[in-house]
This record gives C-alpha cells, sequence and structure tokens, in this order.
C-alpha cells in the first residue's frame, strides 16, 4: 500500500467516521446488546437478579394486558402529538418561507430561543398555566366564568401540551427546510398554466413540502412515544407514558430484567414504526424525485 | 367579475369603442408602450416600446442582467410594471392577474414538477381550463409527438435528460395554445450539440403551430439563426430592433456592433467629405475612405465599425488598406482568426477563410475592406444615417 492519499480515498473516509463509529458502538451498541441480554435474566427480588436464563420477562410482557394498554396509549398519545404538531406547525414555517421579511434569520432565530432554557424548567412552566392556582384558573375564576378551578394539569391533555410545546420547533424546522428546497419557478410556472395562488399550493408547494412534514410527523411520534419528563412532570399516575413504566419497573420496584424487557420492547417498536414509515411512505423516494 | 377578467382561452369579442387601433388581425400580439419596471428604487428597465406581430419569433438579446427576464416576467404577470402599458392581443393586461393571462412559460431550468410524470406536467394548463378527459389524452399526446418523446408519458422527470426535460417543458407550454409563447434561455442549461438540435426543433414547432414566440438569450447566435425580430438591449432599454441581417449589417449602436459578433471599432476624424464617401484618418495612423450616407463635417470625431468577416488578407484591390503584425492566430480549420496590432493602440480581429499558410504570429501583414463594407458611427457611438 505504496499509494498516495487522495481526495476521496476511501480510507480517508473511514478514519473520518471512526470517532462517531466508536462512541455508537461503545455507548449505544453496547447497552442495547446487554439490556438485550438482561431481559433473558431471572428475576430474585427486588434489587436482585440471577443470570440463568428464563423466558419469564418476555412470557409476562407477551401474556399482561397491563403493558399493552400503556403501549397502546403511548403510541395513541405519541401520534396525537405529531398530528397536532404537523397542523400547527406548518403555518408557521410556510409563513417563515414565504415572508418577504427581511431579515429571515431573525424568525428562525426565534425558533431555536426556547431551546437556551432547560426542557425541565419549560415543562414545569405549564404548572404555572394550567394549574389550579395557575393563570388560565385564575383569569376565569376572576372574571367569574367558572366558580371551581378546572383541571387542566396532571391531565393526558397537560402531557399532550407540553408534548406539543417540547417538539414544534422540530416540526417547523422539517417543514421548513424542505419548503425551502422548493424551486419557486415551479409556482410561477403553475401560476402561469392557470393556477391561483391557492390552487398553485395545493399542486405544487404542498406536495413538494411532504417530505419534510412527514419526516417531522415520525420525528414527533417516536421523541413523544419515547418521552419520560413530560408526562412525569404534567401527567398524573394514570397519563403515565411507556417510559415512565420502565423507570418504575427499574427503579422503582428495582427489577431489571422486566426493565430492560420493557425497554427492548419501545426500543424495536419505535424502531419497526420508523422503518415501516420511511418505506411506506416513500420519503426516500420523494427526496430521490428532487433529486432529478 | 370584471368584464375583463374573463377566460383568456378564446378571442373574446371586443366591446365597441375599446378597439381604437385597428382590427384584431392587424393587431400586434404584444404590444409594450413606454414600460418601466423597478425592483423597489432599482429601475431594471426604462422607456421599453415594442411591438410584436402576431405569429412571429422576437428575441431578446443582451448580456447578463439588461432586463431579459425581468420584460418576460412582466408579459407573463410575474413582476408589476410601473410606468407604461403592456396590452396582449389588444387587451391592455396591467389588471389580469397571472393566471389569467393565457401565456406559455418555458425557463432556463425546464421547471418540470418533479413530483408528477410527463403527462400529468404537459396535461396540467389543460387541467385549469375546463378541457375534457378524453380531450386532454388528445391534446397531450399530440404535444408529445411534435416534441419527439411520444410514449414517455409515464416517466418522471428526473427520468429524463437535459434535452429531453426541455422537450417536455416545451410540450408543457404549447399544450394549450396559449396567445404568446415565452422561452427565458431555454437552451442555456444544454449542451452545444443539443443546443442546435433543439434550436432546430423549436424554431420547427414555433413554425409549424403559428404561435407568437418571444426568446430570450444572450447568445448571438441563437438570435440571428432563430429570430424574425431581434430587439437588442442593454442595461435595461432597447439599442436596436430589427432582423438579423439589419442588426448584424448596419448596427445601430456601438454596443449593438461589439455585442454582435464583436466588430472592429476604429477611431478616427473625417479628413474630406463628399455627399456620398468619406475619408477618415484613423487613430492607428491609416486612413480610409468609406460610403457616407451623407456630408459630414471636416474634423468630426467617428468611428468605422468593421465586421471581422469583412477584412481581407493580402495586397487585393480591395478600396482600404491596412497592415499590422499578428497577435495571435485562432486557427479553426476552413478559416482562421487573426488579432493584429494596426498601430496607434488598436488591435483588430481579421476573421478570413484560409488560402496558403495562414500568418504566424508576429508577422506583419497587409489587410483590406470596402468602402462600403462598414458602418459609420458619430462621436456618441450612434449610426450615421
Ligand atoms: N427580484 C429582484 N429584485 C431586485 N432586483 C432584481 C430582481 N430580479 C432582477 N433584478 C435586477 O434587475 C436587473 C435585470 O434582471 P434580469 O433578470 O431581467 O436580467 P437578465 O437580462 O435576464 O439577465 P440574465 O441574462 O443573467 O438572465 C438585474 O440587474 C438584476 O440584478
Ligand atoms: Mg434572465
Amino acid at each position: 500500500m505504496t499509494k498516495g492519499w487522495t481526495l476521496y480515498d476511501p480510507r480517508l473516509a473511514w478514519m473520518l467516521v471512526a470517532p462517531v463509529l466508536l462512541l455508537l458502538v461503545v455507548f449505544l451498541l453496547l447497552p442495547i446488546a446487554m439490556m438485550a441480554v438482561y431481559t433473558f435474566f431471572t428475576f430474585v427480588t427486588a434489587g436482585v437478579e440471577e443470570s440463568t436464563l428464563t423466558l419469564a420477562n418476555w412470557r409476562e410482557f407477551l401474556t399482561d394486558s397491563y403493558y399493552h394498554g400503556f403501549l397502546l396509549k403511548t403510541l395513541r398519545v405519541g401520534a396525537m402529538t405529531a398530528v397536532i404538531c404537523g397542523v400547527l406547525g406548518y403555518f408557521p414555517a410556510y409563513f417563515i418561507w414565504a415572508t418577504s421579511f427581511k431579515h429571515k434569520w431573525m424568525l428562525l432565530l426565534l425558533l431555536i430561543v426556547p431551546f437556551w432554557i432547560s426542557f425541565t424548567i419549560r415543562t414545569f412552566s405549564w404548572i404555572n398555566i394550567l394549574g389550579e392556582q395557575g393563570v388560565i384558573n385564575v383569569a376565569l375564576l376572576r372574571m367569574g366564568i367558572i366558580d371551581e378551578p378546572l383541571r387542566m394539569l396532571y391531565t393526558e391533555f397537560a402531557v399532550i401540551v407540553g408534548l406539543v410545546h417540547f417538539l414544534l420547533p422540530y416540526m417547523i424546522l422539517n417543514v421548513y427546510v424542505s419548503l425551502e428546497s422548493i424551486d419557486r419557478t415551479l409556482i410561477a410556472a403553475a401560476r402561469s398554466m392557470g393556477c391561483t395562488g391557492a390552487q398553485a399550493f395545493r399542486e405544487v408547494t404542498l406536495p413538494l413540502s411532504l417530505p419534510g412534514l412527514a419526516a417531522g410527523l415520525l420525528l414527533c411520534f417516536v421523541l413523544a412515544a419515547g418521552s419520560y419528563v413530560t408526562p412525569q412532570l404534567l401527567g398524573s399516575g394514570r397519563d403515565a407514558l411507556f417510559g415512565n413504566l420502565i423507570y418504575d419497573t427499574i427503579m422503582g420496584q428495582l427489577n431489571w430484567p422486566m426493565g430492560a424487557t420493557l425497554s427492548i420492547v419501545l426500543f424495536v417498536v419505535l424502531g419497526i414504526f420508523a422503518a415501516i414509515y420511511t418505506r411506506y411512505m416513500g420519503m426516500s423516494q420523494i427526496v430521490k424525485g428532487l433529486g432529478g | 367579475m370584471p368584464d375583463t377578467l374573463q377566460s383568456t382561452q378564446t378571442p373574446r369579442p371586443v366591446p365597441a369603442g375599446a378597439d381604437l387601433s385597428g382590427n384584431r388581425a392587424t393587431q400586434p400580439a404584444v404590444e409594450f408602450r413606454d414600460v418601466e419596471i423597478a425592483y423597489g428604487k432599482f429601475v431594471a428597465v426604462r422607456d421599453f416600446s415594442l411591438a410584436i406581430a402576431k405569429g412571429s419569433f422576437v428575441t431578446l438579446l443582451g448580456p447578463s442582467g439588461c432586463g431579459k427576464t425581468t420584460i418576460l416576467r412582466s408579459i407573463a404577470g410575474l413582476v408589476d410594471i410601473t410606468k407604461g402599458r403592456i396590452s396582449i392581443g389588444g387587451r391592455r393586461v396591467d389588471d389580469v392577474p397571472i393566471y389569467k393571462r393565457n401565456i406559455g412559460l418555458v425557463f432556463q431550468s425546464y421547471a418540470l414538477f418533479p413530483h408528477k410524470n410527463v403527462f400529468d406536467n404537459v396535461a396540467f394548463g389543460l387541467k385549469y381550463r375546463n378541457v375534457s378527459k378524453a380531450e386532454i389524452a388528445r391534446k397531450v399526446g399530440r404535444a408529445l409527438e411534435m416534441v419527439r418523446l411520444p410514449g414517455s408519458e409515464k416517466k418522471l422527470p428526473s427520468q429524463l435528460s437535459g434535452g429531453q426535460q426541455q422537450r417536455i417543458a416545451l410540450a408543457r407550454a404549447i399544450v394549450f395554445e396559449p396567445e404568446v409563447l415565452l422561452l427565458d434561455e431555454p437552451l442555456s442549461a444544454l449542451d452545444a450539440n443539443m443546443r442546435e438540435e433543439m434550436r432546430v426543433e423549436i424554431k420547427k414547432i414555433q413554425r409549424e403551430t403559428g404561435i407568437t414566440a418571444i426568446f430570450v438569450t444572450h447568445d448571438q447566435e441563437e438570435a440571428l439563426s432563430m429570430s424574425d425580430r431581434i430587439v437588442v438591449m442593454n442595461a435595461g432599454s432597447i439599442e436596436q430592433i430589427g432582423t438579423p441581417e439589419e442588426v448584424y449589417d448596419t448596427p445601430a449602436t456601438a454596443f449593438v456592433a461589439d455585442f454582435l459578433g464583436k466588430a472592429n471599432m476604429l477611431a478616427g476624424k473625417v479628413s474630406a467629405s463628399t455627399g456620398t464617401t468619406a475619408t477618415i484618418s484613423l487613430a492607428a495612423g491609416q486612413s480610409a475612405t468609406v460610403v457616407s450616407p451623407r456630408p459630414l463635417a471636416v474634423g468630426d470625431a467617428v468611428t468605422v465599425v468593421v465586421r471581422p468577416q469583412k477584412l481581407s488578407v493580402g495586397k487585393e484591390q480591395t478600396s482600404n488598406h491596412l497592415s499590422g503584425r499578428v497577435l495571435s492566430t485562432s486557427y479553426l480549420g476552413g478559416s482562421v482568426i487573426y488579432e493584429i496590432d494596426i498601430g496607434g493602440g488598436t488591435m483588430v480581429r481579421c476573421h478570413t477563410a484560409i488560402n496558403g499558410k495562414p500568418a504566424r504570429e508576429g508577422e506583419v501583414i497587409d489587410l483590406g475592406f470596402e468602402c462600403d463594407g462598414c458602418v459609420l458611427l458619430d462621436a456618441n457611438g450612434r449610426r450615421i444615417s
């Protein structure tokens, strides 16, 4: 191997991705593999397990409808959050894209500003808004519209509000990026052939921004379904999601094998969703079409 | 709905009194009157007046940034004009929104819808014109035949080559029989061979359909070979309008002479003048006697414009003689282009057929041109006529 280095040398490529690969293997693949092994360990009592291999954990998960209920609910909350984010997020993204305002970058910066505040603190803020002594209840009570404070905090509603608050910027950015990649002469072309503005939107802008919307939906769904802090802070025990169940199993019951089983379940289910979605929403197809 | 906003597909009978400029048949397809277009404070086009005859092929030719695209966009309604008026088929269109103007547009970047197949792309304009399904299929099929891509209905634009995409874009623009076809540098993204082929094809389709076409380019060869009339533009205004022969042989300004075919500009002063000829003493030191359309005042500064093709090499019986040192020789097979320093800091280009051996760099050669093989410009760079 006396050959000199070239700019697109595969060896160079490997060297450049090596640190990331190493990081992924050590901190992602290995832990997941260890978790997978743990699912076959035997639970003895709180905090104690044996390395005797057993299928008991999997049998318990597959037969106990308690877990299935949590899983379905988690997927439902994730889906609702994603759809709400999609509906609420498309308009600001479209606005930022369409505006002739000179300082667009400022609008985009505004999207990122919330990230400067800790996610937990942002979530806590909803307690002051939705709580019994929160802004909404106090205002409604003062105005005499209600006699008793509404129960908004510690409900599924509060959880979804918190998740939407957390995930909306991701949706907006995803949609914005795909709008930005649309060649504006396409819209001029559609208009010149007889489309009104609204028709041109339906024929050109909307379909061509769907890849971004689809990517945003997937991202929001996966992040919402895998969330743990938001339902912990804003939901009651009944509004817990799968992530809270895992936390409770591991930290509360100290049942590590079962906790590992549930973790792998969530990981696999969300992974399968992402894979099927990417395959059948034809995202890669659409992206390819745009490349031409 | 106001009367003027009604469908533009079929020529509507003109209400009495609205049509003051003669009957429709002789009306220009597109007419600009004193149009000015500004982007904010920047005036991109000014004093633009132009009448384009029905069925003709008109080219807007000019350097980058001179406002060609802006003019096209104003016809389509994609930019608003700030002064003057534009009429299409005798109808003033200032208030007609873009989607009701019935204009076919072909863009430099093709602008095919990437998510629609060829059929849906071509059918697009028909879909918004209340055409029946069967009729759409028939018209699309015919348009695809016209651009020689029949059977490609199911393909996506990304599965076509650049030239094929441009053909589809053309089919899409003509399928709904627009009043005017606008083409914005449609060939500049193609390679040289493809470009020539498409040139012929576009011209053929334009003739067959009899559509009025406005073609934008900064390529003089395209302009000269395709157009019925050429509009030479510079910095937002018109320099000259004429047939290809007119603008090439008798450039109205120094800009046109230089932009079309890089003519030689020989500066000089009138030393003698009769009614039909003028003798010019050139800054390069020589003197030349040329045909002059009118008597000139002795001492006036003029420029003699000579095409590189009108300069001949050798001591022939031409009426004017120059000589100079060859700076460079470009051998083109059948012909050769010399760059020659004729003194006084003047460099001329000579494009001539080869007889014998081409001259080498550094060699001193004789040049000549006929007294009627040139055009005279005055001190302001305008043709003396
Ligand atoms: N949207 C715009 N806003 C501001 N200025 C513009 C805009 N579009 C064009 N211009 C300016 O108007 C002038 C004419 O532009 P135009 O696109 O008509 O040029 P062109 O002749 O088509 O050039 P090219 O051959 O490069 O396409 C240019 O100086 C350009 O900078
Ligand atoms: Mg242009």
